[in-house]
């Protein structure tokens, strides 16, 4: 019976494309949030799989907080141009403008918590009904509690105590007018299942996940890419090193780690050996409180 | 490297999450970063020491409760094996949750209290494990460091144990003594328990066969979308997505798609856009057939030599999960793989005591968490197997017209 013996990245990608055809199975309007890391870059394979030799039946969406590595966005631009798929872009700057929103002040202001404003504004204005979307479960610890299909009410909030039960691989993706799915067909792979997976895929990846020259801020532990978003104060510590991203997220709260990794391979090695989780080393913005997460979930976040 | 899902149940207290954090502890899963937070968070305990279960309690309500509301997934793996690791929460009001993390799981840890022995909550998660019909049973009994791990007390236990799953009819049940406060027999053999011989719980998981729980003999194709390019090059081509629920299937095979029945050959069976020779269960595929006919998502196509069963009326056994009781002549709708129906519960045929495990007829109603006996209708028919003998098929869930809330597991019969 060997013939008949899958690999766990076989496993793993068999169960999110049948996650990806049972968003297009059963929504209307359903849309692909793509940010150029990593995460959203696997999702993008994997819908391009689930719908060979189709094209993939659902915009990818990208809200922009304008705080971005250059390298993503043209990154993003290429995978656009290289799948045919459509791209639409809403921009966090215009929600703040328009809703006169107040922004974050100090050192590492973030619009991180901002991007949900933006985000619902563009479910509401494109009637989504779902959105795929690249977290993982191994990520967080209130990720961890989420389902597969994670129903949204109007405000995009997540409520812990009334999640639907989610049984066998039946998705219940009915919902009310005005609510809308949240789906995380990655829910199940951990970081180094990404990067494997990248690398068996041989998926092209933005230049900044490898090694290269940068100009960083040094605080505390963290390596954080000087760039107009971010105050520099005067006795700060700024240093050229060489790093290398894990995640990629706004230049304001994703911090670089020191590396000289210039392959997949040598990135696989190097997180086998860090004894530091994903999310500790690159999140400045979730080391505030104990339970970040779990509140910006309940405020329509991812 | 392959894949083994697990799922922690028992009682409140019994140390479910305890235990879990125990296996990540001692097989170094954890993160220095995330080890200083649950150190921080660890406040009832001495210096240095720290509080297991907040591993998986990842809500706040959880660490202020101390105790597990909603399923946490945890993965780690080891130079053997991938696991995929579901806390379930303990209490009866959240056996939904439970049931959630059971459904998908290949293995199940039932803990036992080693001061409490078998009680209503480990019947009752015995009970779905069994209908869930999952294929490997391991009851730990826990805490025996409170039982001066007592050989007497294990035995006790075992034995209780063993007779109710033999009413069960669960088969392949392990018993391993544990403290998953102080690690005995998780990870490394315990010199607190030298009267027990058997393995260690990493080792049972490391090692256990799994490879026989998918059913490659049945072929099932669920269809969940249609490929239509309709570009110049790739005009006529029409592709059926879907999951292969179990069996195998190939080039040739003489198939009906159900449930209309409509006799076809496929033409080729394709994975990422290329052809290939197999597609077998649970792999993704795509199946294009040699006949011009109607198929659609909800279809299943089967292979003509090896047909499931198809009709409007169904016995099944529920777990109901809704805070709205259950009355017969209630309708919801049915969903089975693609397909979503409407239907009525016509009868409740029986409830199940999950102390005494004796069947009540006479009921009028079934309340959360009650596990019954029903017969369904459905407007049109839907196509399935029996739970018992082809698990990847059977199972469908029932839906609140107009809440739209999942509000029963079915085991269909
Ligand atoms: N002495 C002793 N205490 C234990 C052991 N395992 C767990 N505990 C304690 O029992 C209590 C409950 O443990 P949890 O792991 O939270 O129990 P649980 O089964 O996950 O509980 P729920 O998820 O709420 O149902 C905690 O105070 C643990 O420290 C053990 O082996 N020995
Ligand atoms: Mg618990």
């Amino acid at each position: 019976m060997s013939q008949y013996k899958l690999d766990y990245l076989d496993l793993l990608e068999a169960e999110s494309i049948h996650i990806m055809r049972e968003v297009a199975g059963q929504f209307e309007r359903p849309a692909l949030l793509f940010s150029g890391g990593k995460d959203s870059i696997t999702l993008v394979q994997l819908a391009l799989k689930a719908f060979k030799p189709g094209k993939i039946p659902f915009p990818l969406v990208h809200i922009d907080t304008g705080h971005n590595f250059p390298e993503a966005i043209k990154y993003r631009d290429e995978v656009v141009e290289r799948t045919g798929a459509k791209l639409i872009v809403r921009n966090v700057a215009d929600t703040i403008k328009a809703k006169g929103l107040k922004e974050q002040t100090g050192k590492f202001a973030s619009r991180n918590a901002l991007q949900s404003y933006t985000l619902l504004d563009t479910i509401e204005e494109f009637g989504f009904d779902a959105c795929i979307g690249g977290a993982r479960r191994d990520e967080e610890k209130a990720r961890a509690k989420e389902r597969i299909f994670s129903v949204r009410d109007e405000f995009g909030a997540w409520d812990p105590k009334r999640q639907r039960p989610e049984l066998w691989n039946l998705y219940n993706g009915k919902i009310a007018k005005g609510e809308n799915v949240r789906v995380f067909p990655i829910s199940n792979w951990v970081e180094l299942d990404v990067w494997n997976y990248i690398k068996r895929e041989q998926i092209e990846l933005p230049s900044i996940y490898f090694t290269h020259e940068r100009e960083v801020l040094v605080h505390g532990e963290y390596l954080v890419a000087v760039s107009p978003f971010i105050r520099i104060d005067e006795g700060d510590i700024i240093e050229t090193r060489h790093v290398r991203y894990r995640t990629v997220g706004d230049m304001t709260c994703t911090a670089a780690v020191e590396s000289t990794a210039s392959t997949i391979d040598d990135i696989v090695a190097e997180i086998h050996k860090t004894n530091i989780s994903e999310r500790g080393e690159t999140r400045i913005d979730d080391q505030i409180s104990e339970a970040a997460m779990e509140d910006r979930k309940k405020n329509g976040y991812f | 490297m392959d894949l083994l899902r697990f799922i922690t149940a028992g009682s409140v207290d019994d140390g479910k999450s305890t235990l879990i954090g125990r296996l990540l502890y001692d097989t170094d899963s954890i993160k220095v970063d995330q080890l200083e937070t649950i150190l921080k968070q660890s406040k009832n305990k001495s210096e240095g020491e720290i509080d297991l279960a907040l591993f998986t309690d990842g809500l706040r309500a959880e660490r202020e409760q101390g105790i597990t509301i909603d399923v946490a997934y945890k993965y780690f793996n080891t130079e053997k094996r991938k696991f995929i690791i579901a806390d379930a929460p303990g209490h009866t009001q959240y056996t939904r949750n439970m049931v959630t993390g059971a459904s998908n799981s290949d293995l199940i840890i039932i803990l036992v209290d080693a001061r409490q022995g078998v009680i209503e909550q480990t019947r009752r998660h015995s009970i779905i494990a069994s209908l869930l019909a999952i294929p490997h049973v391991v009851v730990t009994v826990n805490k025996m460091d409170m039982v001066h791990y007592s050989e007497a007390v294990y035995n006790d236990i075992v034995l209780d144990y063993m007779k109710m799953a033999e009413q069960l009819n669960i088969k392949d049940v392990t018993f391993i003594p544990i403290s998953a406060l102080n690690g005995d027999n998780i990870v490394k053999p315990s010199a607190n328990t030298p009267w027990y011989e058997g393995e260690t719980l990493l080792n049972l998981l490391e090692t256990i066969d799994i490879a026989n729980d998918i059913n490659l003999t049945d072929p099932r194709f669920a269809v969940q979308y249609v490929i239509r390019p309709q570009s110049d090059d790739l005009h006529d081509y029409r592709g059926y997505a879907g999951k292969v629920v179990s069996g195998v299937y190939k080039k040739g095979d003489l198939v009906t798609v159900l449930p209309e029945g409509i006799d076809s050959e496929i033409e080729a069976v394709e994975i990422n856009g290329e052809e290939v020779d197999i597609a077998f269960a649970p792999q993704s595929a795509v199946i294009r057939l040699k006949h011009d006919i109607d198929v659609n998502r909800g279809n299943v196509i089967a292979t003509q030599a090896n047909m499931p069963r198809v009709s409007q009326e169904v016995e099944a056994m529920l777990c109901w999960m809704d805070n709205k009781p259950l009355t017969p002549g209630n309708k919801y709708l049915i969903q089975v793989h693609g397909k979503t129906v409407r239907c009525v519960v016509k009868e409740i045929n029986y409830k199940l005591d999950v102390n005494t495990l004796v069947k009540h007829d006479n009921i009028q109603q079934a309340g959360l968490n009650d596990i019954v006996n029903v017969t369904i209708k459905t407007a049109t028919p839907i196509v399935f197997d029996s739970y018992e003998s082809l698990r990847a098929n059977g199972g469908a869930i029932l839906i609140d017209e107009t809440a739209f809330t999942t509000v029963a597991g079915c085991m269909l019969q």
